[in-house]
């Protein structure tokens, strides 16, 4: 039987697909959901990411929001800050667009399997780590204990405001969220303080859980360390890096850390496999 | 090895510019300067060069490369990669530009898979030239890159009037078929021996110590801010060092539009590590915003990161950094050996 399903990552060339709708998050973050042809199944682990092309733009990467668990269209977040995000930002649903992936090494489902997983998102660093959470609330019964730390600048910078809720109210999943500090024209009834402030507070066994991090680059060592204060073995710590993915083939020499190229060796990478690298300033 | 008199190497190089599609390009003299280029006759060749301004990586990698077309009609995208990937004759490429060909070829081909690469690269010939004029800036000796054995479809030298050619591929075999040639004797292959170990001891720079310690070097002197500090001051980041180099091979994707804005292609085009927003992301962000940073970054890539990825070390010992660099930052013999010398003091 011939195999139909098409990975989109062969040379350079995208497939083409249409935005079939987008909800406006903040100002400036919007969930693109975009429709692929029907031959083409991404087929992601949840972590990796595509590179979407704007055409008569440009090309930039961005995390693969959806999970792998979900069939149907893709969904990435995205926060309106350079050439193409500026332009996609403009864009309108049936819009078309290339997209080529998926690309990097994500988080391993097998490999959590069994374990507790403590989601620790910072800002728009939920969008990479919300694929991975969906995946284990659609497959409860492979993972034990889930948690999720969720912080913030202001309250009105939260991202999927309706999926929180829902992890909320989810028997399986304990939400945590902070913000920053709540500017006085908006409301928030929450707590305010950094992210870190959530770790000792939150309910977990450093022997069994498994932590996942991603957020802007200033709060991983913090964060590690915090962990790392509360017994998590750096082995049961996994990061989501992003730096400039820009070919996605481990060629054009941008996301560089060190050695590694995150493209191709991440952008999830073990904590012990970036600790020593400094280029990573984690 | 076969013996081929100069007039029929013309002959050869001549038959090739008038009957191959592909272009004929080689080490010409322009604007007081080595340079390859195309060629209009074989009389253009000047085999006597020491170091052309650039490699002829700019051939199998070029400068501006087309990744992608897309065109739009009725709301709907087309969009196809490829280019027009047709290879080259290159004529006369020294040992060390073959040596970072052959390492192109192991990340472009045999590792990464990237097809632009791949289609020129196998549709292109190499006629290598066995050096006998060496830049002052070049330690290929030390790189054990001043003569070769391997990376070549012909491989020529000049013995005064006659060209002893090796022969490295069947394409190479074909293209001396016919030709009037006849086996090297004894006296020719050894004067070609004589050739390459009189050129060993001719190199005004060199490595102090073999490069395979090159890799733990650098990685005792990563840390070490006060000594690439000490390089960076005078660097002007202008990414020369990387243009000129025979390995670099990093890039940035461009999208050219089309005047009536429906079509266009991507590209791309080099980039360089020492440039400024090499390291930027979107947000804003630099991780690597110190010119000492950068500059470390491509010592540690040329001698330590490359070879942990791919078991080469990706400095062939050319000499083109040294001789472009403005603030003369770029010799990789000093910073190697000064390291060497800290670390061996």
């Amino acid at each position: 039987m011939l195999d139909t399903t098409a990975t989109v990552r062969s040379e350079y060339e995208p497939v083409q697909g249409r935005i079939a709708w987008i909800e406006q998050f903040t100002g400036q973050d919007k969930l693109y959901v975009i429709s692929l042809p029907d031959n083409v199944e991404l087929d992601h682990d949840p972590g990796q990411f595509v590179e979407l092309f704007v055409p008569g733009v440009g090309e930039a990467p961005f995390s693969i929001s959806s999970s792998p668990t979900k069939d149907g269209p893709l969904e990435l977040c995205i926060r309106a800050v350079g050439n193409v995000t500026r332009a996609l930002d403009s864009m309108e649903v049936g819009d078309p667009l290339g997209i080529r992936g998926p690309y990097g090494t994500g988080f391993d489902p097998g490999a959590l399997a069994g374990d507790d997983l403590l989601f620790v998102a910072g800002g728009i660093g939920l969008a990479p780590l919300r694929s991975m959470i969906n995946y284990a609330l659609d497959r409860p019964e492979a993972f034990g204990d889930l948690t999720t730390l969720y912080g913030c600048k202001e309250p009105a910078e939260q991202l999927f405001p309706a999926e929180l809720q829902r992890w909320d109210d989810s028997e399986e999943m304990t939400l945590y969220e902070t913000v920053d500090q709540c500017p006085e024209d908006q409301t928030w009834e929450g707590r305010e303080g950094v992210i870190t402030e959530l770790i000792p507070e939150a309910d977990f066994d450093p022997e069994t859980t498994t932590a996942l991090v991603c957020g802007p680059p200033v709060m991983y060592r913090f964060v590690i360390e915090s962990l790392q204060e509360q017994g998590l073995a750096d082995e049961r710590i996994y990061l989501s890096l992003e730096r400039n993915m820009h070919c996605g083939r481990g060629l054009c020499g941008h996301c560089q850390i060190n050695e590694l190229y995150v493209c191709v060796d991440g952008p999830v990478f073990n904590y012990p496999a970036v600790r020593d690298k400094s280029e990573a300033e984690v | 090895m076969k013996t081929l008199a100069k007039p029929d190497f013309e002959a050869l190089i001549d038959g090739l510019i008038d009957d191959d599609p592909r272009s004929v390009v080689g080490p010409q003299r322009r604007n007081g300067q080595y340079v390859f280029g195309e060629l209009d006759s074989a009389g253009d060749l000047a085999l006597e060069y020491d170091l052309t301004a650039l490699s002829p990586k700019k051939y199998l990698l070029p400068q501006y490369e087309q990744l992608l077309t897309y065109e739009r009609t009725d709301g709907e995208y087309e969009m196809h990669a490829g280019t027009d990937t047709e290879g080259v004759i290159i004529v006369g490429v020294h040992p060390y530009d073959l040596a970072a060909i052959e390492h192109l070829d192991k990340v472009h081909i045999d590792t990464m898979g990237d097809e632009p690469y791949r289609k020129r690269r196998e549709d292109s010939l190499l006629i290598g030239l066995t050096m006998q004029s060496v830049a002052s800036e070049s330690f290929a000796a030390s790189m054990g890159t001043a003569t070769t054995n391997s990376g070549y479809d012909l491989l020529v030298t000049d013995i005064g009037g006659q060209f002893v050619v090796d022969i490295g591929s069947f394409e190479g075999n074909e293209l001396l078929a016919d030709l009037d040639t006849r086996s090297a004797t004894h006296s020719e292959v050894q004067e070609v021996r004589r050739i390459e170990d009189d050129l060993r001891g001719r190199f005004e720079r060199e490595l102090q110590f073999p490069p395979e310690e090159l890799p733990t070097l650098l990685s005792e002197h990563y840390d070490d801010m006060e000594f690439w500090e000490s390089y960076a001051e005078q660097c002007l980041s202008c990414g020369s060092c990387n243009m000129v180099c025979p390995t670099c091979y990093c890039f940035q994707v461009e999208t050219v539009r089309d005047l009536g804005g429906d079509s266009g292609h991507q590209q791309r085009r080099w980039d360089g590590c020492l440039l400024e927003e090499f390291a930027s992301v979107a947000q804003g962000e630099n991780f690597r915003e110190e010119v000492a940073q950068r500059h470390r970054h491509r010592f540690m890539r040329k001698g330590l990161y490359v070879y942990e990825r791919y078991g080469d070390v990706s400095c062939v010992g050319c000499g083109r950094c040294t001789r472009h660099c403005v603030a003369d930052v770029a010799d990789p013999t000093d910073v190697y050996n000064e390291l060497w010398e800290a670390t061996n003091a």
